[in-house]
């Protein structure tokens, strides 16, 4: 049904509001949320492996999760209200690919891949090559983001996440850093800086580009983003 | 399509792309759901999907076929209110009203889960309920007492 | 039933030169109304009659209305709302105070002031010159949206032979009444206006719901049919009121031993592109602009000013947030300056019984606002705080401050404006036995329902069960005068005591009653008047307290009838990393003559703080071309439950003579003190005086990071 140019429509928490707000371009959707294949945790010796209708709550509530992906739990407990978190899933936030989204980061500090099916087709992709500019993904119209892989290599590494939003809960991020770190090895994303996600290995912030939106400026953005990496890094 | 709301079925008839709250107040005539922004912001329009709170601005209908449905209308017995609106007349919980039904609805589902919850877990649950009436400092209170019922 | 929609204009002032309707949509279907539908005049009747219901050859403002549309279907008004092209020759517009105020374009009037105000006491000129430090200061508020949770909406029928009813979400059914007498050109009784259940108002229902009204009824007296107008929320935050933005500039004369001689206050405030209620809240804010305290020479020179953006209305403080917010930076400012702490250079200075204020009211009650001010800072373990933050704060990245705002708030109408209204609540007794309030008085939340039950139980001395109230409908209710101002109880309650003792006295007199009885022998009589003798009726109408003199001219004398006087503490931390400003205790406390209904009362200080708050540090309206660009819940920030303190609220007792059972108005009174209280504790953490709110982390971090510091 991809293929004849229907989208899926997963929580809906994204696109609702474009509907109601008369800005939905895109005319013909196909509900996929009823798909109990698609909602799932799975735990292998090597990975976690989600189901891209995993819900924020579904996240919140997993054991494996809050003990080896924490930024996850924290993530999906600062994205949106409780409302928001029981309908709204991750590969929805992925494929909805707004760049003030507070999951990205997490999945890219945790090397995450992403699944991607067609009718034809089945590969796994790197989620840090999944987002090339704004909104523009490597996902072929009459795919489907099925699943999400974490490697469960990170358990012992010291975790920070730190989402900075317009207010306290339910609020759109203005600037949002994961950060998990080993030693001399550091592994950051940053969301709401650029127009996607940006994965660094180093402290080096200079391929980020904020800019001034309704909600914040450019400036405030950027030293926040600085402030955050220098308490990342005293961590 | 068949949906449960508050106990009883029905077959509804509307565009698959409705939204859940104009289905229950409109078709249904449950106008205690209440449309403060249509954005999923305000939480005025909270309702139970299968026990779950979700904004029903927000929730296409064809996605609710086949499941059960609470509005505030479903939650009091009869005459007889439960124990957080009970809780919520005594203590002010409520002074314009139109925030109430969605209030009420997420403090039951944030007991469900947290049967005597700290303040915290309160201002959490409820963080997606806005009130510009009380400062939520009564909502707080009203909580905190119905959980003692 | 059919929906209406609004047209709006999509440029910003300018002269329409065509209104196009594009194919897409049944337009003879429709039903459309522009100016030249109007049957009688077309002006809101307010203050100046300025305002339009719709644009006619000028649009003054972005997102003025200029075409109506209704049709049966809900959905197809939406789509054919896109299809009206409104084309503009476009004029040129005034953005700022400075290029309104320079009259660079003229606007409005001839020269762009809807009102100005001069108060003079004393001789400030010379009580400069002998001041030993002057001290001065400029301070910046922004708009606010009123945010209640239930948008406008309106329900009208309209025919010439039976007359206009509107059904809707109103504080001031009579406000409506009296727009659209003009506007169908019918007379006073064939106009109905009917107050349903209001989602919350805060002022904004209190002047735009006779627009929303008025475009309801046209389409109903076009079409024939019943009309539901209702707004999303986009369009309410864009088209409707907000709190009008200020500018207050403060020059201030003191003596070495602290106290005040001389002070001068510019207080402008800007309007938006008609006048609507801009002299009032100017009247309003220019009274309080001076504080509680006593100081022998005062100038205060205010203006309302016209700019190129939709009007700017009422909202709860109306004025009065604005100008105590600068004051009470700027006391910290003097107080500063001469070395004092903020709390000693208060008490220094501080009104008196027998002292006067700004306006020469000389105050008539025991107020003892340093007992007040000691209590407040009692609770709020000040001292000890303050002393702890100085020293911790410099070794620490977290930087925590503690500060406080000493203010007093007016209710009811001001100077002459009580007995201009002339209010009425009338009770009548049923033939059930029960008594039935008739009042103008909406609920809107704050509970007018509850005290006027409990003023009218506690007067008639029977149950709380046997009252009811009437629904507000202007055919069936008494003028009682607009839902504003903190008089619902004050002012309006006190009528309802008295129409009850009336209601009394006549079931008395004719023997049905004695003189002590039991609830259930009141109903009795009370069945039996209205059966056998005919209806039980009494009024209340409006008497002014004695010896209240107000001169409208100068502006000077009692401005109010009762003053309600309050401390406010806050307490911060700023983060260093994020420059946000978080609150981790707020006390209120407040002297509000009598406590009629303590939950009701709290709930009343708690709302209007956490309001507040909102207008100190998130709620921003952001402006572009003309109009506000962040309509929308996500984007327009009020605080979540997540985001408030503890809020604590203590009230302290001082009956007012004039009041109900002793009380005072304090609906408005929360909503002034607590932006100065946090920005007084910023300063406090920070070092950095801030003197403009919202104050968004932004903001602050301009002013933290070194580099600015330098600068």
């Amino acid at each position: 049904m991809l293929a004849e140019g229907y989208r899926p429509l997963a929580g809906g928490t994204d696109v609702m509001v474009l509907f109601e707000a008369g800005k939905l371009v895109h005319k013909k959707w196909i509900s996929i949320r009823e798909i109990p294949e698609l909602r799932y945790i799975d735990v292998s010796p090597e990975h976690v492996i989600l189901g891209a209708l995993t819900t924020y709550t579904d996240v919140r509530r997993s054991e494996i999760l809050s003990k080896e992906f924490p930024l996850l739990l924290q993530a999906a407990a600062q994205t949106g209200g409780i409302a928001t978190q029981n309908r709204g899933t991750i590969g929805g936030n992925i494929a909805n690919a707004s760049p003030a989204a507070d999951t990205p980061p997490a999945l890219l500090v945790y090397d995450a891949e992403v699944e991607l099916v067609s009718q034809k087709t089945s590969r796994w992709l790197p989620y840090t090559q999944f987002h090339k500019a704004y909104k523009v993904m490597d996902l072929a119209s009459d795919e489907l983001l099925t699943s999400i892989r974490l490697p469960r290599r990170f358990e012992n590494w010291q975790h920070f996440y730190r989402k900075v939003g317009t207010r306290r809960a339910q609020a759109i991020s203005k600037v949002c850093f994961a950060g998990i770190r080993q030693g001399d090895q550091i592994r950051v994303a940053l969301g709401s800086v650029a127009p996607i996600p940006i994965f660094l290995e180093s402290p080096d912030l200079s391929s980020i580009t904020p800019i001034d939106d309704i909600r914040s400026t450019a400036n405030y953005r950027l030293q926040v983003a600085k402030n955050l990496m220098a308490e990342f890094l005293s961590y | 399509m068949q949906i449960r709301v508050n106990g009883v079925d029905h077959s509804i008839d509307a565009p698959p792309m409705s939204r859940l709250l104009d289905v229950l107040r409109e078709d249904l005539r449950l106008t205690g759901v209440k449309e403060g922004c249509g954005e999923g912001e305000c939480g005025a329009c909270s309702v139970l999907i299968d026990g779950e709170l979700v904004n029903s601005c927000l929730v296409p209908v064809l996605q609710v076929e086949g499941a059960s449905i609470t509005t505030i209308e479903g939650v009091a017995n009869g005459d007889k209110l439960n124990a957080v609106q009970q809780a919520f007349l005594e203590y002010g919980g409520a002074q314009c009203g139109i925030c109430t039904p969605g209030m009420i609805l997420a403090a039951m589902t944030l007991l469900d889960q947290y049967p005597n919850p700290s303040l915290e877990q309160i201002k959490e649950g409820l963080a997606g309920n806005l009130c510009r009436c009380t400062g939520y400092m009564r909502i707080f209170e009203a909580v905190m007492q119905a959980v003692q019922e | 039933m059919i929906y209406g929609a609004t047209v709006r204009n999509p440029a910003r002032r300018g002269k329409i030169r065509s209104i196009s309707f594009d194919p897409g949509v049944p337009w003879d279907e429709f039903t459309i109304v522009t100016a030249k539908d109007i049957p009688g005049k077309n002006y809101v009747a307010l203050i100046l009659n300025d305002q339009p219901f719709l644009a006619d050859e000028i649009t003054a403002h972005g997102e003025e209305a200029v075409v109506l549309l209704a049709h049966p279907d809900r959905y197809l008004v939406e789509k054919a709302r896109t299809l009206v092209r409104i084309e503009v020759e476009p004029l040129p517009c005034v953005d700022s105070l400075e290029d309104s105020l320079a009259k660079t374009q003229v606007i409005w009037g001839d020269d762009n002031i809807f009102k100005s105000y001069l108060m003079n006491k004393g001789d400030v000129d010379q009580a400069f010159a002998a001041a030993d430090l002057i001290v001065e200061g400029e301070y910046e508020t922004g708009a606010q949206e009123q945010l209640y949770i239930e948008n406008n909406g309106m329900i009208a029928v309209a025919n010439p032979e039976e007359g206009v009813t509107v059904w809707g979400s109103m504080q001031c059914p009579y406000y409506v009444h009296k727009a659209l007498i003009p506007l169908f050109n019918l007379p006073p009784e064939k106009i109905r206006i009917i107050q349903m259940e209001t989602g919350g108002g805060f002022g904004g229902k209190e002047e735009y719901p006779s627009m929303i009204a008025g475009h309801a009824a046209l389409l109903a007296w076009k079409s024939g049919k019943p009309v539901k107008l209702i707004y999303d929320r986009a369009e309410d935050m864009i088209a409707t009121t907000k709190r009008h933005p200020s500018r207050t500039r403060h020059r201030t004369g003191v003596t070495h031993d602290g106290k005040l001689v001389a002070m001068e206050i510019e207080f402008d405030i800007d309007g938006g592109a008609y006048a609507t209620l801009s002299a009032v809240v100017l009247s309003r804010g220019t009274i309080h602009a001076a504080g509680p305290y006593s100081c022998p020479n005062v100038r205060i020179r205010s203006r309302a000013f016209a700019t190129t953006y939709p009007p700017h209305g009422a909202f709860r403080g109306f004025g009065a947030p604005q100008s105590i917010f600068a004051l009470e930076r700027q006391m910290n400012k003097v107080a500063a300056a001469l070395n004092l702490s903020p709390e000693e250079f208060r008490r220094r200075n501080f009104l008196h019984e027998g002292q006067s204020t700004a306006t020469g009211q000389v105050i008539r009650e025991k107020v003892d606002l340093e007992d007040l001010l000691f209590r407040t800072l009692e609770l709020s373990h000040f001292h000890h705080h303050r002393e702890t933050f100085d020293r911790a704060n410099p070794g620490s990245p977290l930087k925590r401050g503690i500060g406080f705002a000493t203010f007093m708030h007016g209710a009811g109408f001001t100077g002459s404006g009580e007995v201009a209204l002339s209010s009425v609540v009338t009770v009548e007794a049923t033939i059930e036995g029960t008594v039935r309030i008739l009042a103008a008085s909406t609920e809107i939340g704050q509970g007018t329902n509850t005290i006027f039950s409990q003023i009218a139980a506690d007067a008639l001395q029977i149950d709380y069960s046997l009252i009811e109230l009437a629904q507000p409908d202007t055919s069936t209710v008494p003028n009682s005068g607009p839902t504003v101002a903190s008089r619902t109880v004050m002012v309006v309650g006190k009528l309802v005591e008295a129409a009850c003792i009336g209601l009394k006295q006549i079931l008395i007199s004719s023997g049905l009653l004695a003189q002590t009885y039991t609830s259930e022998e009141f109903a009795e009589a009370a069945a039996e008047y209205v059966e056998n003798i005919g209806p039980l009726r009494a009024s209340g109408e409006y008497q002014p307290p004695p010896n209240v003199f107000w001169n409208d001219e100068t502006y000077q004398g009692d401005a109010y009838g009762a003053y309600a006087w309050a401390v406010y503490v806050a307490m911060v931390t700023v983060d260093p990393i994020t420059y946000e400003v978080r609150i981790d205790d707020f006390v209120a406390m407040q002297e509000i003559g009598k406590v009629i209904h303590p939950v009701l009362a709290m709930g009343q200080i708690e709302g209007g703080v956490a309001q507040a708050i909102g207008f100190a540090l998130y709620e921003r309206v952001a402006w572009k071309n003309g109009r506000m660009a962040n309509g929308q819940m996500t984007n327009y920030i009020m605080p979540t439950s997540a985001d408030l303190p503890p809020i604590r609220v203590f009230f302290a007792e001082n009956p007012y003579a004039y009041g109900p059972s002793g009380a005072k108005g304090i609906g408005e009174l929360p909503m002034d003190g607590v932006a100065p209280a946090i920005l007084n504790a910023i300063e406090h953490a920070t070092g950095v005086a801030f003197n403009q709110i919202p104050l968004v982390p932004e903001l602050v971090m301009e002013s933290l990071l070194p580099r600015n510091r330098h600068a």
